[in-house]
């Protein structure tokens, strides 16, 4: 029994070398997403950092434009796009009377264009598949190292706004009354979350990267109560998420991103339905108790 | 708690966008005051608070608060303004009124939990310390927001509508602690819909129902004003519709 476990379960990790390093760069990436994720959620943002994966796009493209697969010109394109977007939708719904998710849209929409176009302008379409949906197996050393860099980034810098962060989800009128640094922490978070996407898209993909910071978060929400819990959770999630996806996709020969990807989906529909904090289950069983 | 100052007011004018919403107003609050701000719907009195509190800056003119430190002026804004599903007890929740001691990355040890639940004890809510915010009542939570105010040992107090949708047993504790917040020698300004809970318990009043801002004391400015009551009654009305 124990030999079966380990022959599936921990067996081609120990064999292949790009089976490890995919798992390593997964696991990193849960790490960071994890907690990023719940505060996007919390702080209702879902949908504008799925705007905000399409919108590093042109950047990533431009990186490739210039250097090819080069992950760091990638990289860099990416995050200075993601941020240039998020500083652009912050000063639209300023100065304009646009609100900041609409502003959001049209930039991506403009965005995800863009970054096509400038792909097709020199690769085929077998690059814009890598750059669109990531290849998880083609991992290596140096984006290893990114990852695993941004990961470390992004817990030490949660860490250090997480009193504003969380009070600026849910007061932010308050926070501005104690302290200036409502701004700053929300700048630095949006930060953040491109810096994950943009290490998530070597991995899985711009369009996929989103679903690692989302999907853990949303299911998390169904089994624990309080931020730091609920965060734990989603990084937990995450990391399962991860592992199995990528087993699976080694079985049965799929395309890692997405498989992962469903796996933190089913993950989000198995809480939906089961979790103990409202879950449908669990909702449709107190009502049948007070009936 | 510090002495609080006057707060002087100089040819104030207050907006949004392309919007003016108080225009060349000019008054002196005097330290230690009680001061209720009346006034109809879009009148310019909470925007009057915020710009007092400084998440408002003036079109024109200026507030001069003596040098006293932002940390020294507490705000309570309307309750429609925090999101109540974001899953945070009521104890942290008033532990954030310890911001002033603790700033970003100070702890909270035995003896600053200990200040926390003297807060919520005072405003009865101890027994709902663990429960999330949005799992209490409008009423309790108001309470909630007042401990957290007893935490902030603030000078100065704007509260914005505090006691709407309270029933009267929550809205009478709340205002004693309103009292005795003047007793110790806070200066208290808060927007207040109820005229006779003004006329009972707002020594003065800021009335934002003629042409300009007039600061003065209540039973002059609200002694006998049809029009003043017919304002109010209106605006009870529209937060009826609107409810």
């Amino acid at each position: 029994m124990t030999a079966w476990i380990w022959q599936t379960f921990c067996a081609p990790f120990e064999e292949f070398l790009f089976l490890r390093h995919s798992l390593a760069a997964v696991l990193a990436l849960a790490l960071g997403c994890g907690p990023v994720g719940t505060f996007l959620v919390l702080r209702r943002m879902s949908l504008m950092g799925d705007a905000l994966s399409h919108a590093v796009l042109p950047g990533v493209a431009a990186g490739f434009l210039i250097s090819g697969f080069s992950l760091a010109a990638m990289t860099i394109g990416g995050f200075l796009a993601g941020l240039t977007v998020v500083v652009v939708c912050g000063l639209l719904s300023r100065f304009t009377p646009l609100r900041e998710d609409a502003s959001m849209a049209a930039l991506y929409l403009i965005s995800l264009a863009l970054g096509v176009l400038l792909i097709t302008m020199r690769g085929n379409s077998m690059d814009l598949m890598h750059v669109l949906f990531g290849s998880i197996l083609a991992v290596d050393g140096p984006s290893l190292v990114l990852v695993a860099s941004v990961t470390t980034a992004t817990l030490l810098t949660l860490a250090v706004i997480y009193r504003p962060l969380v009070t600026e989800c849910f007061d932010p009128g308050f926070l501005r009354a104690v302290s200036g640094t409502g701004t700053t922490a929300h700048i630095l978070f949006m930060a953040l979350v491109a810096l994950n996407l943009v290490s998530g898209f070597r991995a899985l993909g711009t369009l996929m990267a989103v679903g690692l910071l989302v999907l853990p978060a949303t299911a998390a929400r169904f089994w624990a109560r309080q931020v730091w819990s609920q965060a734990l959770t989603a990084t937990l999630l995450a990391l399962l998420s991860g592992y199995v996806g990528l087993l699976v996709s080694f079985y049965w020969n799929m395309p890692s991103g997405p498989t992962i990807i469903l796996t933190a989906g089913c993950c989000h529909v198995l809480s939906l339905i089961m979790g103990p904090r409202q879950g449908m289950l669990t909702q449709y069983l107190c009502r049948a108790k007070t009936a | 708690m510090m002495r609080p100052n006057d707060i002087t007011i100089r040819d104030l004018s207050l907006g949004y966008g392309l919007r003016i919403v108080v225009q060349g107003m000019s008054c002196r609050i005097a330290a230690g005051s009680l001061t209720a701000v009346v006034g109809p719907n879009g009148a310019g009195k909470s925007t009057l608070l915020r710009a007092v509190a400084g998440l408002l800056r003036p079109r024109k003119g200026a507030i001069d608060t003596g040098g006293m430190a932002a940390r020294q002026i507490a705000y309570l804004p309307q309750q429609a303004d925090i999101d109540r599903t974001f899953p945070i007890r009521v104890q942290d929740m008033v532990a954030l009124g310890l911001w002033p001691e603790t700033g970003v990355f100070g702890g909270i040890g035995r003896g600053r939990w200990r200040k926390v639940h003297e807060a919520l004890d005072r405003v009865g809510m101890l027994s709902f310390a663990a429960r999330d915010i949005g799992a209490i009542s409008v009423g309790q939570f108001q309470r909630v927001q007042f401990a957290r105010l007893l935490l902030q040992d603030a000078s100065v107090i704007l509260l914005d509508e505090p006691f709407t949708a309270l029933d009267a047993a929550t809205t009478a504790d709340l205002l004693r602690m309103v009292e005795s917040w003047h007793d110790e020698g806070r200066t208290v300004l808060a927007v207040i819909h109820d005229l006779e809970q003004v006329r009972a318990t707002f020594p003065l009043c800021l009335s934002f129902m003629g042409q300009a801002p007039v600061l003065g004391p209540t039973r002059v400015l609200l002694a006998h004003c049809p029009l003043c009551d017919r304002s109010a009654a209106d605006d009870e009305e529209d937060g009826g519709r609107a409810a």
